[in-house]
């Protein structure tokens, strides 16, 4: 699969994550699905509510998802990935976001560097569980037609 | 009776695409049996390995959360509507994911606890932040401390009694009496024998599950690399600066968090050091002290409990880091007064000059530590010193030698050498005019280090015949007057 962002999103989950710096920034992208294309729509920011370890992080939890979710369905669309930023650390998973991952969904990581947003990245979860695939990004212009 | 399941999008694809399937059951726990059974690759998403529903998984029935119900056993009913819904967590792991794990990310998976160590480790698996997970963390990780003395002994101990799977122990001394008073690891039958064999022995004793892995040698720039590289962590326990220079450096090139203490007298230190994320300890010391400024436990004395204190401090850093819980000690110094009975924290920058971790380093590979320190280009003492039985025999026949102690006063009152004028080292420069400088001269203080400094301010001074007491005062206990208590 591909994740096609809009430069919006990027510029949008990069402002969270030098934003939430040095805590980490979350939130669900909710999109369609058209083939092997993950298409973003809109993204959902959202409070992490790992308070007590918000540096190295980072909880969406069952109420604001599902709230979440909601609110994309009446537009039509789904979530299709979560993205968070990793505060002075690579935009790589780690065992933790394996371990407490789900499938499909692709996961974006934003690296926040000493406050600064660096590379990012999306990932999915293997169908074993086992490993995370980086998977590409592609970012695309949309233009909005007025009709 | 059918129930509705509503299935997430991650889910959507074990179950032929649908946002949601009709389940006959009962109760909750049926249903989501008869779910996984009919869709078998949802099971492992659904379920971790012990059976049980992942922590991240959410079963909410109509509008509320199971946990809130009876749990599994909540009864469903004909039209009730069951919500498979998501909560999301992750992070970097903090230092666990980049340094533990390191390169194991997609690699072995954690090893399985038995049942003897599910009972052993009961207090830490009903613990949220350690669980099954994090105690099979502890098991797959490698610790190796450097140094099995005051601040190894409890970091040992803690270690083991943890469940840390492999323990790998540096150190080359043999257990001497004065290391019991705060040496925990050792005991009164282990005196004379090397300190590995008699940690070895404890911690097998402790906890049978560890592996230990023994080093019986000195690290030095030759080894330490190859012993380091294969441990997760290293926790330093050593009591002297070229080492611990020489263990920073290594961990640094090798890209290892060094949790580090040090003790001295009433006060410690502690710190973990880890180059990925922040200082190292050359960012907090660039430079050694110069040789002799600090004196060194056996020179200093210190209190048997704080090595306890940091000792301990040292495995909670580590269990902390395998666990990658909470706020590890990285860029920040604790700072621990026993009298006061007080933590001080400051906050450690990593320094961008650093030679070791900064951006242009100069050091890329290990060095001479002795010499960085500045030890082993101490002068040489040939003829200068003096032995303990030659002292005895030269001062029956010449009772007009002056035998000076540089000894502290509080040393003084432990054992002294009959006749000997105590006149405390730092004192010496201020009170060489009550001494003749026509007589001959023996110097002597606890071991034999502080008298070789008095007759140098002597020498300096122009007193012609001085020697020193090699060996100190504890030489003159063994070969002269065994009458006399050895501290």
């Amino acid at each position: 699969m591909t994740l096609v962002l809009e430069l919006r999103h990027a510029t949008a989950v990069r402002r969270h994550g030098e934003a939430d710096y040095p805590a980490e920034a979350c939130g669900l992208i909710g999109g369609t699905v058209d083939g092997a294309r993950k298409i973003a729509v809109a993204l959902v920011p959202l409070v992490n509510q790992r308070t007590d370890a918000a540096r190295n992080r980072y909880l969406i939890d069952p109420v604001s998802f599902r709230r979440a979710q909601e609110r994309l369905d009446r537009d039509g669309l789904e979530v299709i990935g979560v993205y968070h930023s990793h505060p002075d650390h690579a935009a790589v998973p780690s065992t933790f976001d394996r371990e407490h991952a789900w499938p499909w969904l692709s996961y974006v990581i934003l690296g926040v560097t000493r406050g600064h947003a660096a590379e990012m990245k999306s990932w999915t979860l293997s169908d074993d569980r086992a490993a995370f695939d980086e998977e590409s990004i592609t970012i695309e212009e949309r233009k909005v037609v007025w009709q | 009776m059918a129930v509705t399941v509503l299935i997430p999008t991650p889910l959507r694809p074990y179950v032929g695409g649908r946002d949601a399937v009709q389940v006959e059951a009962a109760s909750i726990g049926e249903l989501l049996d008869r779910l996984s059974g009919e869709h078998i690759a949802l099971r492992k998403h659904l379920f971790a390995d012990d059976g049980r529903l992942r922590s991240f998984v959410n079963v909410y029935l109509n509008d509320r959360d199971i946990r809130q119900l009876s749990a599994q056993e909540t009864p469903v009913r004909s039209g009730d509507t069951v919500s498979i819904i998501p909560s999301i967590a992750g992070g970097s792991g903090g230092t666990m994911a980049t340094a533990v794990h390191a390169g194991t990310e997609h690699a072995a998976p954690l090893p399985n606890l038995s049942h003897e160590e599910i009972l052993r480790y009961s207090r830490h698996l009903i613990l949220p932040d350690v669980g099954v997970e994090g105690q099979k963390r502890l098991k797959a990780a490698r610790v190796l401390l450097v140094g099995a003395g005051g601040l190894g002994s409890p970091a040992a101990l803690y270690l083991a009694a943890a469940g840390v799977g492999t323990i790998g122990l540096v150190d080359f001394d043999v257990v001497d009496k004065t290391n019991l008073q705060r040496q925990i690891i050792h005991g009164t039958a282990a005196v004379g024998k090397p300190k590995l064999e008699s940690a070895t022995a404890r911690i097998r004793d402790l906890n049978p599950n560890v592996r230990v892995e023994a080093f019986e040698t000195r690290l030095t720039s030759e080894n330490a690399l190859d012993i380091i590289r294969d441990f997760d962590i290293v926790a330093d326990g050593t009591d002297n600066f070229p080492t611990r220079y020489l263990v920073n450096d290594a961990c640094v090139l090798l890209g290892k968090p060094n949790v580090y203490g040090s003790i001295f007298r009433f006060e410690g230190q502690a710190s973990v050091f880890y180059a990925k994320a922040g200082p190292c300890y050359r960012c907090l010391y660039a430079e050694p002290p110069p040789p002799g400024l600090v004196p060194s436990c056996a020179e200093g004395g210190v209190l048997g409990v704080l090595p306890g204190i940091i000792g301990s401090i040292q495995a909670m850093e580590t269990i902390k880091l395998i666990l990658g819980a909470g706020e590890p000690l990285i860029g920040r110094l604790v700072l621990f007064d026993a009298l006061k009975l007080q933590f001080r924290e400051l906050k450690l920058e990593k320094d961008p000059d650093c030679p070791v971790c900064g951006s242009h380093p100069s050091v890329t590979e290990l060095i001479d530590y002795e010499a960085f320190c500045g030890i082993g280009a101490e002068p040489s003492y040939d003829g200068a010193e003096i032995t303990a039985q030659d002292l005895k025999a030269e001062w029956e026949g010449n009772p007009d030698l002056l035998v000076i102690d540089v000894r502290e006063p509080h040393e003084y009152e432990i054992a002294h050498i009959a006749g000997a004028v105590l006149i405390p080292l730092g004192e010496l420069p201020d009170r060489l005019g009550e001494l003749d400088g026509h007589r001959a001269v023996v110097t002597h203080c606890h071991h034999g280090a502080r008298s070789l400094k008095a007759l140098e301010i002597l020498k300096a001074a122009g007193f012609a015949k001085v020697r020193s007491l090699r060996g100190g005062i504890d030489a003159w206990a063994v070969n002269v007057d065994s009458s006399l208590p050895r501290y």
